[in-house]
C-alpha cells in the first residue's frame, strides 16, 4: 500500500471485491495508458521492425496498440522509426504539432536518438530532441521488437506517474506548438532565429 | 561470356571509324569521349552495337590532375547490352563551370540520374528537359559530393579520424561545430550571430515542385475546361513504402502529371562512403535496402572483389548464394503483403508474408548475428561460418515451409480483388521499360527476360539450374506473376545449393579489414530482389574509396513512375507503385 493510497477512506467490508478506491489521476493513467494509438508511419529502417513488431510474432496488439492510426489527428503516440532528415524535418513537427494531447514521442534507434552511423551526414538531423520533445529512447540499430516492447513498458510507466494537475496539456491556454522549420540554404529553424516566420509576418 | 571478354579496343576501333578522334582509352576502363560528339556516339552506341541500355550515370570529382588527365570533372556511363560487362563511357568537363550534353534523348533512363549528378556533383547537363535538384531541395548551399564540400561535422578527409583512433579521445560532434546543430548557411545568414534569414528571402523548395508540374500539364484541351488539383501522397502516407512523396495533377480522378519527389531519406550514403575505410562501407549497404540486407552486402563485395581481382572459395560463394536466394524470397514475401495493405485488404496479408520473413530472419541472425542488418560479407568470403543447427533449419524451410507457402499466397492471384486492381493497370510496353533502365521483377513482367544473374554471371550462378522468371503483359498484375514464379525459382537454386554446399574456408587468404584496394576502378552489379544493383568503385589505391556510387533499381524504376501512371485513376497509383516495389533507404540512400 503506497502513501498516496493510505490516505484514502476504508471500504467496509461488505464491500471489498466490489468497491476500489483509488486516486483520481490514477484512475485516469490505467485507463488511458494501454489505450495508445501509435501513428502508422515510418521514416527509415527502423519501421520494418516496428512493423515487425506488431506483426504475428510479437503481437503489439497484446499491449492494446494494434490500432495504428495513419492520420496524426487520431494518433498520440508518434514512434520515430529512423533517420530524420532535414528534408523531412518540416514534416516530422509538423505530424507532431497535428497530433492529439495528450501526446507521447519514442525515439526509435540510434539515427533517431543522435543521428547514429548517418550523423556526420550533412542532410541528417543529428538526434530528432533537437525538434521535438521525446519522452523515451530506444538505443540499437535497428532496436528488436522486444526493445521496443520495453520501450512502450517504459512509457507506461511515466504514464502512469504523470498527475493531471501540472500536466502540460491540461493547462490554460492554447498551445501554438512548435515552430515548423523551412528548407532554405540549409535547414532554417525557427527556434534559432530571433524571430518565427509568424513574427516576421506582423 | 565472350562478350565480355570483347576487347573495350574492338569497339574503340569501330568508334574511330564512324566518329574519327571522338574517343580514346580512358585511364582505367572504358572509353573518354569528347563531349561535342557524345549525343552522336550514344546514339550509334545504341543503334548499333546493340548497348539499349544505360545503366547508371554519376560523376566523379578530381580536383588534381591524375596521371594522364588535368584537374577535371567526369561524368561516367555504364551501358549494357543483352549480355557481358558493362562499356564505360567517361566525359570529362571543365573543373570550374562543368557542362556535358545531356543524354536523355537517347537514353530517357538517364534523366533521374543526370538530374541527381547536378543536384550532388554540380555537373549540369546541357539539353536537359527539367534540370533540377532531386535529393536535395532547390535553393540547397553547395553540391556536396565535390571533394571541397566539407560537412557541418567534417574532421578530415579520411576516417579513421586522429581525434578517435588510435589514442584519441572522442569528441561529441556538436562540440566541434560552432552552431551546435547540425546546420549549415551561407555566410551572410550568421552575420551578427542570429540566423535570421536575409531580407526578402522566400524558401524555394516547394515552388519548384509545383511551377513545372503545372508547366507541364496546362490546359486539358477539352473544349469545356475543367479544374485541376493538386494532390500531395506522403511524405507521411500508409501506402508510399516509406518517405516517398508523389505530386500529382489531378483531372478529376485521372492523374495526368505524377512527380515522385525524393530526398526525404537521404542519408548521404555516397559521402560518407567516401570517407570510410572500405571494409566499413559494408555495414552501410545494409542500410540501403534495410529489407535485403544480404543482397546489399553481397553487391558490395562483388565490386570490391572485381577490384581487388580475389576470388572468395567455394564454399563462401555457396553460403553468399544461399543468403541471397533468401532474401529474394523474403523481399517478394512481404512486398505481396504490402500490395495486398495497399489495396485495400489491410494488414491480413502482410501478416502472412511477415511470418515468413521471421524464420529467415531467424536464420540470418543465426549466421550473422543480426536479424536486420546482417553485415555479413567481407571481401573475398563471408564473415564467420554457418553454425551447425543452420543446415537442418534451412533445409526444413527450403524443403518443407516455404514452397507450401509459396503456393498458399499465389492463391492470393486468383483473388478477385487482385485481378481486377491489377489486370490491364498501368501496363508498361517492353520497349519504354528498357528506354528508361527498369530492371528487376518490373522488366521481365514487360516480357524482356533479362537478369544479371543469367546476363553476366557472378559468384557461382552459372552451376546452378535455374529460369529467368518472365511475364509478358506488363501490367501490375503479372509484376506479381513474375514475383512468385522468381520465388520457386530461388527455392529450386537452394535446394541444390544447400545439397551441394562444399566443405572448406570461407575466406579467402587472411581476413581483409583494413585493405588497400590498388588503384583502378571497377562496376560490380548483382540482381538484387528489386533489380540491379550497382557499385561503382574508383580507388586511388588508397584506404578510403575516392569515389563509391550506388546505382540503386528502386531509385532508377521510380523514374518511369511517372509514365506508369499518366492516365489512370488516382486510386490506382498506390498500386501500381506498389507493383514496382520500392525501399526508400535505397531510392535516396
Amino acid at each position: 500500500m503506497t502513501a498516496q493510497n493510505s490516505r484514502l477512506p476504508e471500504v467496509p467490508p461488505e464491500l471489498q471485491g466490489n468497491v476500489r478506491l483509488m486516486p483520481w489521476d490514477k484512475l485516469y493513467n490505467w485507463g488511458r495508458k494501454r489505450s495508445l494509438w501509435p501513428l502508422f508511419t515510418g521514416l527509415a529502417c527502423c519501421a520494418i521492425e516496428f512493423i515487425a513488431g506488431a506483426a504475428s510474432r510479437f503481437d503489439m496488439g497484446r499491449f492494446g496498440m494494434d490500432l495504428a492510426r495513419a492520420s496524426p489527428r487520431q494518433a498520440d503516440l508518434y514512434i520515430i522509426s529512423g533517420t530524420v532528415t532535414k528534408r523531412m524535418a518540416p514534416q516530422v513537427v509538423r505530424l507532431y504539432n497535428q497530433m492529439a494531447e495528450p501526446k507521447y514521442v519514442i525515439a526509435m534507434g540510434a539515427c533517431a536518438i543522435s543521428g547514429g552511423p548517418f550523423k556526420e551526414a550533412y542532410n541528417v538531423v543529428s538526434g530528432v530532441d533537437k525538434l521535438i520533445p521525446v519522452d523515451v529512447y530506444v538505443p540499437g540499430c535497428p532496436p528488436r521488437p522486444e526493445a521496443l516492447y520495453n520501450a512502450i513498458l517504459a512509457l507506461y510507466a511515466k504514464m502512469e506517474r504523470e498527475p493531471i494537475s501540472s500536466m502540460p496539456w491540461y493547462q490554460e491556454g492554447e498551445n501554438e506548438g512548435i515552430p515548423v522549420p523551412c528548407l532554405g540554404p540549409d535547414l532554417v529553424d525557427w527556434k534559432l532565429t530571433e524571430q518565427t516566420p509568424l513574427e516576421r509576418s506582423k | 561470356m565472350s562478350e565480355e571478354t570483347k576487347p573495350t579496343a574492338e569497339i574503340l576501333s569501330t568508334l574511330e571509324e564512324h566518329f574519327p578522334g571522338a574517343a580514346q582509352p580512358a585511364e582505367y576502363e572504358g572509353l573518354v569521349v569528347a563531349p561535342d560528339r557524345l549525343v552522336d556516339v550514344a546514339a550509334f552506341l545504341r543503334d548499333e552495337m546493340g548497348y539499349a541500355y544505360l545503366s547508371c550515370v554519376t560523376g566523379v570529382d578530381y580536383p588534381e590532375p591524375t596521371a594522364q588527365f588535368p584537374a577535371r570533372f567526369e561524368t561516367v556511363y555504364h551501358l549494357f547490352r543483352s549480355h557481358g560487362g558493362p562499356l564505360t563511357l567517361h566525359v570529362h568537363a571543365d573543373r570550374d563551370e562543368p557542362s556535358v550534353p545531356s543524354l536523355v534523348s537517347v537514353w530517357p533512363s538517364a534523366n533521374v540520374h543526370e538530374r541527381e549528378t547536378w543536384d550532388l556533383m554540380g555537373i549540369r547537363f546541357e539539353d536537359h528537359p527539367d534540370l533540377r535538384r532531386i535529393l536535395l531541395w532547390e535553393g540547397y548551399e553547395g553540391h556536396p559530393l565535390r571533394k571541397d564540400f566539407h560537412e557541418v561535422y567534417y574532421e578530415a578527409d579520411h576516417k579513421p579520424f586522429s581525434s578517435r583512433h588510435p589514442d584519441g579521445q572522442p569528441v561529441q560532434a556538436e562540440e566541434r561545430a560552432p552552431l551546435g546543430r547540425n546546420l549549415r548557411y551561407p555566410p551572410d545568414w550568421s552575420e551578427g550571430g542570429d540566423l535570421n534569414p536575409p531580407e526578402g528571402w522566400e524558401p524555394q523548395a516547394e515552388v519548384a515542385i509545383y511551377d513545372p508540374l503545372e508547366e507541364r500539364t496546362g490546359g486539358n484541351g477539352r473544349p469545356m475546361p475543367t479544374e485541376q488539383i493538386v494532390l500531395n501522397f506522403g511524405p507521411q502516407h500508409p501506402s508510399t513504402h516509406g518517405v516517398l512523396r508523389m505530386v500529382a495533377r489531378l483531372d478529376g480522378e485521372t492523374v495526368q502529371e505524377l512527380e515522385p519527389v525524393l530526398g526525404y531519406l537521404h542519408r548521404c550514403h555516397e559521402k560518407i562512403g567516401e570517407r570510410n575505410v572500405w571494409l566499413a562501407n559494408m555495414p552501410f549497404t545494409d542500410r540501403l535496402d534495410y529489407i535485403c540486407s544480404m543482397s546489399n552486402n553481397f553487391g558490395y563485395a562483388v565490386a570490391a572483389e572485381k577490384l581487388m581481382g580475389v576470388k572468395p572459395p567455394e564454399r563462401a560463394e555457396y553460403i553468399r548464394v544461399i543468403m541471397a536466394e533468401l532474401t529474394r524470397i523474403l523481399n517478394h514475401m512481404v512486398v505481396v503483403g504490402f500490395f495486398t495493405n495497399d489495396i485495400g485488404v489491410y494488414l491480413t496479408g502482410m501478416l502472412y508474408g511477415l511470418e515468413e520473413r521471421e524464420l529467415i530472419l531467424d536464420l540470418f541472425e543465426m549466421a550473422s548475428g543480426s536479424r536486420m542488418m546482417c553485415n555479413y560479407f567481407r571481401f573475398g568470403g563471408v564473415a564467420r561460418d554457418l553454425p551447425e543447427e543452420f543446415l537442418p533449419m534451412a533445409k526444413e524451410l527450403v524443403y518443407e515451409r516455404l514452397p507450401r507457402r509459396v503456393e498458399e499466397m499465389d492463391r492470393f492471384l486468383f483473388n478477385e480483388i487482385f485481378e481486377v486492381r491489377g489486370k490491364g493497370v498501368s501496363v508498361l510496353p517492353a520497349e519504354t521499360a528498357v528506354a528508361y533502365g527498369c530492371t528487376g521483377p518490373l522488366l521481365r513482367a514487360s516480357g524482356v527476360p533479362y537478369d544479371v544473374r543469367r546476363a553476366e554471371p557472378y559468384s557461382v550462378y552459372d552451376e546452378f539450374d535455374w529460369d529467368v522468371a518472365v511475364a509478358y503483359n506488363g501490367d501490375v498484375y503479372d509484376r506479381f506473376v513474375v514475383r512468385f514464379e522468381e520465388m520457386r525459382q530461388s527455392l529450386r537454386i537452394l535446394r541444390q545449393a544447400l545439397e551441394r554446399l562444399p566443405d572448406g574456408p570461407i575466406q579467402e587468404g587472411k581476413s581483409r579489414h583494413n585493405v588497400k584496394m590498388p588503384e583502378g576502378e571497377a562496376y560490380g552489379r548483382v540482381e538484387a530482389p528489386k533489380g540491379e544493383l550497382g557499385f561503382y568503385l574508383v580507388s586511388d589505391g588508397g584506404r578510403n574509396p575516392y569515389r563509391y556510387r550506388v546505382r540503386s533499381p528502386s531509385f532508377t524504376n521510380l523514374g518511369v513512375l511517372g509514365e506508369m501512371c499518366r492516365g489512370h485513376l488516382v486510386a490506382d497509383v498506390v498500386a501500381i507503385l506498389a507493383s514496382i516495389d520500392i525501399t526508400l533507404g535505397e531510392v535516396d540512400r
